[in-house]
């Protein structure tokens, strides 16, 4: 467990999503099974293991440490589990295969389970002790996606990401197959019923690009401004996936009662009212949550709109062309009527779907989406075949308020930016943006904060309330947690206005009026 | 005499009555002891300091020769007033030393100082002296402070190297004592290839060497290509501009604090590495164990959790709140 410990120390400290791969892929690389598929288990959230409660880490202290200076070093920490990493009196540090320690807590009994934890922390020197009680807790908070776990899992061997995902969700840990497979052996068969295929992707177009090309090869559909997903029945099996494979359907359950159907099929997981589809924001109240309460069942119900199908009562479609899966999508039963297909546009040309974008007919639409009629399903984002073409970002003139230092290749420069608009006769923040901006501009922003700098907070500079940032962004959404009220969707830099006085930067209203 | 007729806490620092001197005064004072070189124990402006040859030395490079009106070496036990003043090895950086008062009449007094126990090639080993009272910092005064054994953490640094090889390492270290202990540990490691420093670093580098530390092949950090893997830097340069010049750093830093992630967070740190040149809380329990003062008084830190120790453990202590140190000086 000492290289797992390792891992998480450098996971939890590495900003970087390429630095973060190789430390895992390199992890992968050198430790056995099953401890490997045990580590890759734990950070993609994989591992179902017994959870142990703050509560009996506490206990086990009472007994060990003073309660005032246990009182003073969890303060001073501010974490329990590493408060308890740190005071454990052991000078041992017997490196313990991880395989034991998965084993311990999945297997012991509740009245067991103090005395092992406080054997097993025995055994442990401080930074493996730190990795146990994350394991024990469930908690790694490492900033690993399953995503970028099994990408690695491709650096690593042949399989690509798409085939990995394929069968990522019939397999279980410690992987033992997916590892022999990686290094050459043969592919594990599809464990499971229902498993996740590779998404087809769009790559973003304008309107000069379009030109290029024939209308009449083309069909268009609204982009509908949810989440991505794979809704599939398998003889009975229902599943929802996220674009990148992650099970989701245990937050929505109410769609997955909906899948009466023989297929699995690529569709907007949105939420409907009737006819009516909500923002955003509505279906933002849905994700994350492993219980979703009947209040929240009933006033945010989730549907689906259907853009393809990849598998359709037996048959996979994928290798037909886009038109035949159309057809058949349109004469199919959905079984439900939270279900429907996404409607196609009437246009003849390209100017045609202009003035459509331009005026969608509901809030919930961010642009267009424009697919070859003989474009087979690919999974990935093949050049060519589908296109997105978003509606213009918003934008907002704000106020530079503070800054503070970049990682790794921004090392060193003042890189992200939180801006404020104005609120009577005060700015308040009201976000936060890293990109959009050139790396001469970086600079030029750089050096215009080291020159306005009014307080320092670590890494972290207040300046001059000097300069306009041309904010664009994709949506707002009220927040409860952020001061200003909203929180903004994809914010970034679109342009530094040098030549503009803060006096007319916008105000907080102006933003509130654009919450749909 | 009571104790604190002898030593007591005044705005300028502790001052002793029966010597007229102040130790590690933060105002300019007519008569002054120093500890050691560190910014916020060693200041300019002083009459007279006494101090070791080193930390004089050291005192005279970041301040310039004429940084006291008189100054003179500590060397055995010298009578200043109705006292008699000895210094001792302290362990925490070159020329670190504690400070003996013992006065002609009433308790012997040990002001230790910054201490530390743990092997360092940089500075002469901390020295037990026994005494009725024993001031201590507290600067890791939580039982949560373990520190690791250097080795291991200079492991880290160095797997990291190797992991990451394209990316040049730049470490924080303080530009006094830590900076060359970090430098003496990679050596130790087998590092025996260039080490690239800051400029603020240098003056100092050399005065190591020039008292028989071999730091190895050091290049300067200043140039705008640095061929080296390693670059070692004061915490300072880490806001500057000079960062700018390295191509996607992996930023470490050297520090006790680094055991707590918390800390290393609020740096913004991606290697943290838990080295420090100060006593943890095994060591500080284990030397007020051993030293076994009638009371202890504790100068700076988490003095909280010390005082709860020596509540436990049934030794007199007190809280002598000096302000003007840092938690670890820059």
């Amino acid at each position: 467990m000492r290289a797992f410990a390792t891992l998480l120390e450098r996971l939890a400290f590495t900003p970087a999503r390429n630095a973060k791969l190789r430390l895992l892929r390199h992890y992968l690389e050198a430790t056995p099974d099953p401890d490997r598929g045990f580590a890759l288990a734990a950070l993609t959230g994989d591992l179902k293991l017994r959870t142990v409660t703050p509560g009996l880490l506490r206990g086990l202290m009472v007994e060990r440490v003073d309660g005032q200076l246990f009182a003073l070093s969890y303060d001073f920490v501010g974490d329990l589990a590493e408060t308890i990493a740190l005071l454990w009196n052991s000078d041992r540090d017997q490196d313990v295969p991880l395989h034991q320690a998965v084993a311990l807590l999945s297997e012991t009994g509740k009245a067991g389970l103090p005395a092992a934890i406080a054997a097993m922390l025995d055994r442990l020197g401080p930074s493996q002790r730190l990795a146990f009680l994350k394991l024990a807790t469930g908690n790694m908070r490492v900033g690993l996606s399953a995503r970028m776990a099994r990408m690695a899992l491709a650096e690593m061997g042949a399989p690509d990401v798409a085939a990995i995902e394929e069968i990522w969700h019939g397999l279980t840990p410690p992987y033992e197959p997916l590892f022999h497979w990686i290094a050459g052996g043969t592919r594990p068969e599809h464990a499971a019923k229902a498993p996740f295929r590779p998404v087809m992707l769009s790559t973003p177009v304008d309107l000069d690009q379009l030109r290029a090309f024939d209308p009449a090869d083309y069909v268009a559909e609204w982009k509908w401004d949810g989440i991505r997903v794979q809704a599939i029945n398998d003889a009975g099996t229902r599943r929802l996936y996220s674009r990148t494979g992650e099970d989701i359907s245990d937050s929505f359950p109410d769609l997955i009662e909906a899948l009466n159907f023989d297929g699995a099929l690529d569709g907007e997981l949105l939420v409907r009212r009737g006819d009516d589809v909500a923002v955003f924001g509505d279906l933002q109240k849905r994700l994350g949550r492993k219980q979703v309460g009947r209040g929240m069942l009933d006033s945010h119900p989730a549907g689906m709109r259907v853009y393809d199908a990849m598998i359709w009562q037996g048959r996979d479609l994928r290798d037909l062309p886009l038109a035949e899966r159309r057809a058949v999508l349109e004469g199919a039963d959905f079984g439900s009527d939270r279900i429907d297909l996404s409607p196609l546009l009437d246009f003849a040309t390209w100017d045609d779907l202009a003035a459509l974008r331009a005026d969608p007919p509901a809030p919930v639409i961010e642009g267009v989406m424009i697919k070859r009629r003989d474009s087979a399903y690919v999974g990935g984002r093949p050049r060519g075949p589908w296109f997105k073409w978003k509606r213009d970002p918003h934008v907002v003139d704000a106020v530079l308020l503070y800054a503070q230092r970049g990682h790794g290749k921004r090392s060193g420069f003042y890189s992200d930016f939180t801006f404020g608009l104005w609120d009577g006769n005060q700015l308040v923040p009201v976000g936060k943006a890293y990109f959009g901006f050139t790396d001469e501009e970086l600079r030029e922003l750089d050096r215009f904060v080291r020159n306005n700098t009014v307080e320092r907070f670590g890494p972290v500079r207040s300046v001059a309330p000097k300069l306009v940032l041309e904010v664009a962004f994709e949506g707002l959404n009220a927040s409860g947690r952020h001061k200003s009220g909203v929180a903004m969707r994809f914010p970034r830099i679109s342009r530094i206005r040098w030549d503009k006085p803060v006096s007319e930067a916008d105000h907080l209203s102006t933003l509130k009026a654009m919450i749909a | 005499m009571r104790a604190d007729q002898i030593l007591h806490p005044t705005p300028a620092g502790l001052y002793c009555p029966p010597g007229d001197f102040h130790i590690d005064p933060i105002r300019p004072v007519s008569r002054a002891l120093i500890t050691h070189g560190h910014g916020d124990h060693a200041r300019s402006g002083h009459g007279a300091v006494m101090a070791t040859r080193q930390t004089l030395d050291i005192m005279a490079i970041r301040y310039g020769e004429d940084f006291a009106g008189k100054i003179q070496a500590a060397d055995g036990p010298v009578r200043i007033g109705d006292t008699t003043v000895s210094f001792h090895p302290a362990g925490h950086i070159l020329g670190s030393a504690q400070i003996a008062v013992q006065p002609d009449a009433g308790p012997k007094i040990v002001v230790s100082g910054d201490y530390c126990r743990h092997p360092n090639p940089v500075s002469a080993p901390y020295e037990p002296v026994p005494c009725d009272i024993f001031v201590t910092e507290a600067t890791f005064g939580l039982p949560v402070f373990k520190h690791p054994d250097p080795a291991q953490e200079m492991a880290r640094l160095l797997a990291s190297m190797a992991e990451f090889p394209e990316r040049p390492h730049l470490i924080g270290a303080y530009a006094l004592g830590k900076a060359q202990r970090l430098i003496m540990l990679a050596r130790a490691a087998g590092l025996d290839g260039p080490i690239a420093i800051h400029g603020a670093l240098q003056r100092l580098c050399d005065y190591h060497v020039a008292q028989g530390i071999d730091l190895g092949p050091l290049v300067p950090a200043t140039a705008d290509k640095v061929d080296a893997q390693l670059v070692i830097a004061p915490p300072s340069a880490f806001a500057s501009a000079w960062v700018q010049r390295f191509r996607d750093p992996v930023i470490g830093f050297a520090s006790g604090w680094m055991a707590v992630r918390a800390r290393a967070r609020q740096r913004g740190v991606e290697l943290p590495l838990v080295i420090s040149d100060h006593v943890d809380w095994p060591q500080v329990t284990q030397t007020i164990t051993e030293l076994a003062p009638q009371e202890v008084w504790i100068t700076h830190g988490a003095e909280d959790g010390l005082l709860r120790w020596c509540e436990i453990q049934g030794i007199p202590a007190r809280p002598l709140r000096l302000v003007g140190y840092e938690d670890e000086p820059e």
